[in-house]
């Protein structure tokens, strides 16, 4: 602790030295000049974590595997980094110089990280689309004659096993295939009740923001309510009692949970339509389409809808993510997707006593960390690429 | 004014960054400002005015660079100079007014909190003494109850107050030079009036020397001793006021001046007898419990302007809003050719709904921005006419040919890439889509520089000529009547004041409002400001004026 107020307020003297230098050497510029401490400061404070991360790194590919072994998650961080941001930039190069004028367009005023948002969801995609072709064995497959519990990585020396290079779960079925399986249920779940809840709370969003008056009351009202009850508790509570009802009526469990889940999920997508529809509506070309004797399909797929796109659009991404890991959450919990589908939330789960040996095992932490990093790589990939079309749609400049 | 220079803008070129280049904005421009003396810079929007006003300060927005040349402020290079060299100059020998006060002070303090914000952070006063001193501003400002209207918050006072607490605050340092960015072009003509005299009041008073920037060139002529013309970024000619106005010597200016002088031949009178196109029948409305209409009544006759002025809150939008059927009056009724018109538009057919258009003042928000000018224009063509493919095509393009755009090269295009006055254009064009017979034209020029309001004037002028529309023209901008209307209806406080043919209108006697009303309008005439005080007195003009009716 000491010796990290040190090094902080030694980068607060280099700051001011750095400022100094860089006044001396160019001549009192007027970047140096007019630059505040606070800013020297960030530049210090930057070089100084970045030379810790090389150092890290470094540590981390150290032969010595007591201590290479500590940095071990941290390597594998920045290599992933550096590996992902150039599949990105080589991804952006092939849009560049392949497709129609149009696309070409597109990916020439593209950012680096919507290019790999895309690459990602794309990549997930095919795995989610040909899960079937893709893996090698079944997600429910027992594999004769293999042991459960093989450490990922592949190396024998380990505990690995070349042929099962993510290793297998706890009753012996191979974790890669499962993975792959994983996005086609976690994902294509996710996304069938995204759509659902945004077509739910978006149109009588916008129904209540165009008429107003008592169904405006009503729906709010309604969507209080439901918004006043913890989220995750109220779809354990509901999932609970749709698994009674599901064998009763012969529907699968998980057309509840996407039920469920959508309805809860469509309160907040219902207040952000409401919201834009209201800014919207009070406009002087909806007041013109209105005495023009328009329908309401007009206002509300016409008028409103085109100018909503970008919020909406931004929220799609985010409640996307909220989705994903409330399935996971729900799944982790056990009334989620229902074994032996494979799920990402599930493997973590099963998988999580793992994590216990990061110190001096990493290889077999990794385990669960697979299917957890999976959500997380699609999560962020999602964010990216929304943000990018905001971006666009919106017109920002720079 | 004295002979020594205060400023001084030599070769100063500016350039915005938009679609990842830097385009010229300001090119090549001088500027000479001594102690006292007041410049004014006009130009229709888009001139870089504004932002030449900011380069004043040694200031540029974000984008916004100054590419070359020098800005010298005392002897002292803005350019060059640091950053806490500036900030010892910003706001206590350079204040800045911007237009709209309401947006400029913070809502959260009260006035007198800001206002001696610069004084005590410059170190020029204590609290106390520049409260004291606030109070005997605001007090030479004319400002009714100058001892308290400082503690209040600055919604609690009217716009045309506020623009001069905010002349106030830029004088609180008592500054050497104070940049106006078009401190009364959102004020009603009686505050204007007030606001005007007394910025050049107080300007005088301390010998301060003023760059003052509007597009209205009968303002200028009151405010400025030397005028500078500019035209997208080029400066045109630079001159002493009374000689600019006497004699321009470029074209560009001419033009300026000329705008005012549009008049439209006088129609004959309406024939005894003939039913009004649309007629408004002893109309009163509220909003919610407030009433805001009281007995109004006028009638529109085919193929005549009736323009309907007064200030703002004076009803006059309300009006056009309960015969639309927006709002649907308490008593009273409206007709249209004879006919009575359903309350509400909801109740009302589609045909009636036809013959009632309107175009709005904001062509931005009028004009659906996810729309290309052919889908808008095209929706009443197939709404109210039927007419599908081809057709539709053939009658969209005769429309847009009609407002004066060349159909191929317009229809794709969205709302965002057409200039102000284009947009208008479009709008007039949605109205026209329904052949209606009567258009209601809600202050369709007071959004727009005075060149392009002229040309849409005229635009309105050709047309109902040639399809013999009606038009009911609200409007606060007397010039504007003058040049288009037949017949005139002055409401005030949600009442009919006065009605008429335009001619008598607009000679003596009036009712005291018009007259109020007329005289509050600035001429091009540098005298008439002084000549008017001289005539009325500092307390029967603007706000004072009107409250004692």
């Amino acid at each position: 602790m000491i010796w990290f107020v040190a090094a902080l307020i030694g980068l607060a003297a280099v700051a001011w030295g750095f400022r100094f230098a860089g006044q001396a050497v160019t001549g009192n510029a007027p970047k140096f000049r007019d630059m505040p401490y606070g800013v020297a400061y960030g530049y210090v404070l930057g070089a100084a974590v970045l030379a810790w991360l090389v150092w890290a790194y470094m540590q981390g590919r150290s032969d010595d595997q007591a201590i290479a072994n500590k940095f071990f998650f941290l390597r594998i961080a920045i290599e992933g980094f550096i590996i992902f941001a150039i599949a990105a930039w080589l991804f952006r190069l092939l849009g560049r110089s392949v497709g129609t004028a149009r696309s070409k367009k597109l990916f020439r005023s593209m950012p680096l990280t919507a290019s790999f948002g895309i690459l990602t969801i794309l990549i997930y995609a095919i795995f989610a689309i040909f899960a079937g072709l893709i893996a090698p064995y079944g997600q429910e497959q027992i594999i004769p004659g293999v042991a459960a519990n093989i450490i990922p990585g592949g190396d024998p020396e380990l505990g690995g096993n070349p042929d099962f290079p993510l290793g297998t779960d706890q009753i012996g079925r191979d974790i890669l295939s499962r993975l792959i399986y994983g996005a086609q249920n976690t994902v294509g779940i996710a996304f069938a009740t995204t759509v659902l809840a945004f077509l739910l709370g978006g149109t009588l969003g916008f129904l209540a923001a165009t008429l107003g008056g008592w169904l405006d009351q009503l729906l709010s009202r309604a969507v209080d309510v439901l918004m006043a009850i913890p989220s995750l508790i109220f779809a354990l509570l509901l999932m609970t009692i749709a698994s009674v009802w599901a064998p009763e009526l012969g529907i699968p469990l998980t057309v509840f949970m996407v039920v469920i889940i959508a309805v809860i999920d469509s309160t907040r997508v219902y207040r952000l339509a409401r919201a834009v529809g209201q800014n919207i509506v009070v406009m002087d070309y909806i007041e013109a389409a209105k005495l023009r004797g328009e329908g309401l399909g007009y206002l509300v797929f016409k008028e409103i809808l085109p100018n909503a796109t970008a919020p909406l659009l931004a929220e799609f991404g985010l409640r996307f993510c909220f989705v994903f890991l409330t399935i996971a959450a729900l799944s982790f919990l056990g009334v989620g997707i229902q074994p032996p589908l494979a799920d990402w939330g599930t493997m973590v789960r099963d998988l999580g006593g793992f994590v216990n040996f990061a110190q001096f095992a990493p290889m077999a932490a990794t385990a669960p960390l697979l299917a957890a990093g999976a959500i997380a790589l699609l999560t962020v990939a999602v964010n990216f690429v929304v943000d990018w079309m905001l971006h666009k749609s919106s017109g920002l400049k720079e | 004014m004295s002979d020594e220079i205060l400023l001084k803008m030599r070769d100063v070129w500016l350039e915005g960054r938009s679609d990842e280049t830097w385009n010229p904005i300001i090119n090549d421009v001088d500027l000479t400002l001594k102690k006292g003396e007041v410049l004014g810079l006009i130009g229709e929007s888009g001139a870089g005015k504004s932002t030449l006003g900011l380069a004043a300060m040694g200031y540029t927005r974000d984008g916004v660079r100054i590419s070359k040349g020098s800005v010298e402020f005392d002897g002292i290079d803005l350019l060059t100079a640091s950053a806490a060299v500036k900030r010892a100059l910003l706001g206590k020998r350079i204040a800045y007014v911007a237009q709209s006060a309401a947006a400029s002070f913070n809502p959260a303090h009260k006035l007198m909190d800001q206002h001696v914000e610069g004084p005590v952070q410059h170190g020029v006063m204590g609290r106390g003494e520049s409260e004291a001193d606030g109070i005997e501003l605001y007090a030479k400002l004319r400002l009714p109850n100058p001892d308290e209207i400082g503690f209040r918050y600055p919604h609690q006072v009217s716009g045309g107050q506020l623009q001069r607490c905010m002349t106030a605050m830029a004088m609180s340092c008592r500054p050497d030079l104070i940049i106006f960015d078009e401190p009364t072009t959102a004020l009603d003509v009686t505050t204007q009036i007030e606001v005007l005299a007394s910025i050049r009041d107080i300007v005088e008073q301390f010998n301060t020397a003023a760059i003052y920037i509007t597009h209205d060139l009968a303002v200028v002529a009151q405010m400025a001793d030397t005028i500078k013309v500019l035209l997208k970024g080029d400066e045109v000619e630079t001159a002493d006021t009374r000689v600019m106005l006497a004699t321009p010597t470029q074209e560009y200016t001419k033009s300026l001046w000329a705008v005012r002088s549009f008049e439209r031949p006088l129609k004959s009178a309406v024939q005894t007898g003939s039913v009004p196109v649309v007629s408004v029948q002893n109309i009163d409305a509220s909003y919610g419990t407030v009433p805001v209409l009281h007995d109004v009544s006028f009638d529109m006759h085919e193929g005549r302007t009736v323009a309907v002025v007064g200030e703002s809150g004076s009803g006059k939008s309300t009006a056009a809003r309960c015969i639309t059927g927006l709002l649907p009056p308490t008593a009273g009724q409206i007709m249209v050719d004879g006919d009575v018109m359903p309350p509400d538009y909801r109740k009302r057919s589609k045909d009636q709904l036809r013959q009632v258009q309107m175009i709005y003042q904001m062509a931005d928000t009028a004009l659906n921005p996810r729309m290309s000018i052919g889908q808008i224009i095209a929706r009443p063509v197939e709404f109210y006419l039927g007419l599908k493919g081809a057709e539709k095509r053939k009658k969209v393009d005769a429309l847009l040919e009609q407002i004066e755009l060349e159909p191929s090269q317009y229809y794709h295009r969205l709302p965002s890439e057409l200039s102000g006055g284009q947009k208008q254009r479009i709008g007039i064009a949605r109205a026209l889509a329904a052949e209606p017979k009567f258009i209601i034209c809600d202050e369709v020029t007071s959004a727009l520089d005075q060149l392009v309001a002229e040309g849409i004037l005229r635009l309105l002028a050709r047309l109902q000529d040639e399809l013999s529309l009606t038009y009911m023209f609200i409007t606060h901008d007397l010039a504007t009547v003058r040049a288009i209307a037949d017949e005139v209806v002055v409401m005030k406080d949600g009442r009919v004041v006065e009605q008429g043919p335009k001619v008598e209108m607009f000679t003596p006697p009036h009712h005291a409002y018009t007259d109020l009303l007329l005289s509050s309008v600035p001429e091009m005439d540098p005298d008439w400001l002084t000549n008017l005080l001289a005539e009325r007195g500092v307390d029967n003009i603007g706000d004072a004026a009107v409250d004692k009716m």
